[in-house]
């Protein structure tokens, strides 16, 4: 894959895609999560939300709605971009850098990281590093909306949308309404169910 | 990435230059941060190869190495053995021996990097720093970078314009654009990214040949200033005036010179820039380098911005496509 220059692109969705979780699923497990923050952190006072780019910044703007609504009081969410710490870097030709937006101090604050998909954890431990270098948070949770497995590192996540069983000859793909017009979890490749 | 090397600004495609403008627009955070440093090139080492004096050149590219972690090693001609007679291609060995992963070069002589670049003397990818009068082309970047963030991202806007290009902007390049390296990359890479530009000089400072540059010519500085989205000051190369360019410093300064009363017949979003170091009171007055339009020191923090994008975007990734 050559690195895209800009903006995430819509993929066309090929003839064996099966949809997992359709427009209302995705809304729902969001809503459920967005509760679960609260819950566990007994309110919405120390959190922070933080997206991954690209799909985990929309994700985290919809939570961060969310929890607006049901907290009575305006929350942001910000946006990490991990690039420049991943380590896989040296594999493929120089990435894109994506935006990164910390709309507060995270020094002891719960910082909640989302992201679509959570694999082999290496983004996330990038995303570790990242934050390690803008502040001291004093917990820092993980929100996915899918988690397919194949972990290669010791990271699991505190909120998952969906636990999603899958072979390694499978694809996840998450399209969102901001960047791919529709918002459905499919699974393309690997044998039929 | 479509260039190895960044030898000229005539080498970038439009895309290729805004990459560099976004990538760079990304890494301008990381200097407001309590840890200025990413570890993305931890293990890389890059030459600064100095055959010429400078100061903020050098600087900013050390200071941009060193915020993407990589090693860095000066080497400037003086006190060092070219001025014991090695050659560029002694010393370019010398380097490869040490494993330069980039070499950084600024040489008195114009294609000193093209040749460093393509004589398979080092591996290293060859960024040019400034050589001769030919080409600047990280000035040029990071001179479009500052010119982006304000003309187009609105001062300093959240995303500074991001992804765009300077599409119709007018810009206007006044002085000694014969032996400035700084005006001939930014003539190039300005019409790459589609802005228009007028080269203000006195007939003896403009170059044999401008009119095939992509630019419009002009002596009449009063009569560019009232379009100009942009004007940048030139200095006056006292150390390459060797014949009389001028008939006096009075004279240049009052033709070609920008004061307040010159400054005031620009528009009220236009910016002045100079790409330093200046000569206060012969092109450029005091008042006018110290005012509210002058982006002269957001300009040199630019520069370590550019400098690191161009650096990340050289080095960063793998060297072949194929390793996917």
């Amino acid at each position: 894959m050559v690195a895209p220059s800009g903006a995430a692109r819509p993929d066309p969705v090929p003839a064996d895609a099966r949809t997992v979780l359709d427009e209302n699923d995705i809304a729902r497990a969001l809503t459920r999560i967005t509760h679960e923050i609260l819950e566990r952190n007994r309110g919405s006072a120390d959190v922070l939300l933080l997206g991954i780019p690209t799909r985990g910044v929309h994700l985290a703007h919809r939570v961060a709605r969310r929890m607006s609504e049901v907290e009575g009081r305006e929350i942001t969410a910000g946006s990490l971009d991990v690039t420049m710490y991943r380590d896989d870097l040296r594999l493929k030709p120089a990435r894109s850098l994506e935006h990164t937006e910390i709309p507060d101090d995270i020094d002891d604050r719960v910082v909640v990281l989302v992201d679509d998909v959570l694999y082999s954890g290496r983004t996330i431990r990038a995303a570790l590093d990242a934050l390690n270098e803008l502040g001291r948070p004093r917990l820092v949770q993980l929100a996915v909306l899918v988690d397919r497995g194949h972990r290669e590192l010791p990271i699991r996540a505190d909120f998952v949308g969906k636990n999603l069983p899958t072979s390694l000859a499978e694809k996840v793909k998450v399209t969102l309404v901001e960047t791919d017009d529709v918002d459905a979890v499919t699974i393309v490749g690997g044998a039929p169910a | 990435m479509t260039f190895t090397h960044l030898l000229s600004a005539a080498d970038l495609s439009r895309e290729d230059a805004v990459r560099i403008l976004d990538t760079a627009e990304e890494l301008l955070s990381v200097a407001s941060r309590p840890i200025k440093k990413l570890p993305t090139l931890r293990g890389r080492t890059v030459v600064n190869l100095f055959f010429e004096d400078s100061t903020r050149t050098r600087i900013s590219f050390e200071a941009a190495a060193k915020r993407l972690s990589a090693d860095v090693i000066n080497f400037s001609a003086k006190g060092s053995s070219v001025s014991k007679g090695e050659s560029l291609k002694d010393t370019a060995l010398t380097l490869q021996a040490m494993g330069a992963d980039a070499v950084v070069v600024r040489h008195h002589h114009s294609g000193a990097p093209h040749r460093l670049a393509h004589a398979q003397w080092t591996q290293g990818a060859v960024v040019n720093a400034g050589d001769g009068t030919h080409e600047h082309p990280t000035q040029a970047l990071l001179d479009a970078f500052t010119m982006r963030r304000h003309l187009v991202g609105g001062g300093a806007g959240p995303l500074g314009g991001k992804g765009q290009s300077l599409e119709g902007k007018n810009i206007t390049i006044v002085g000694d654009v014969l032996h400035s390296r700084v005006a001939r990359s930014n003539a190039l890479l300005l019409d790459t990214l589609g802005a228009h530009v007028t080269l203000v000089a006195p007939p003896t400072l403009l170059p044999v040949g401008v009119d095939h540059w992509p630019v419009q010519t002009s002596y009449d500085l009063d009569a560019a200033m009232e379009k100009s989205d942009a004007v940048m000051m030139l200095r006056v190369q006292r150390e390459r005036m060797n014949a009389a360019f001028f008939p006096s410093a009075r004279e240049y300064s009052r033709r070609y010179g920008l004061d307040v009363a010159r400054m005031n017949r620009l528009p009220d979003h236009a910016i002045v820039m100079h790409p330093g170091p200046m000569n206060r009171g012969m092109e450029i007055n005091a008042d006018v380098a110290d005012s509210d339009r002058s982006v002269i020191v957001e300009q040199v923090t630019n520069g370590v911005a550019v400098r690191m994008a161009v650096l990340y975007l050289l080095l960063g990734g793998a060297a072949e496509e194929e390793n996917e």
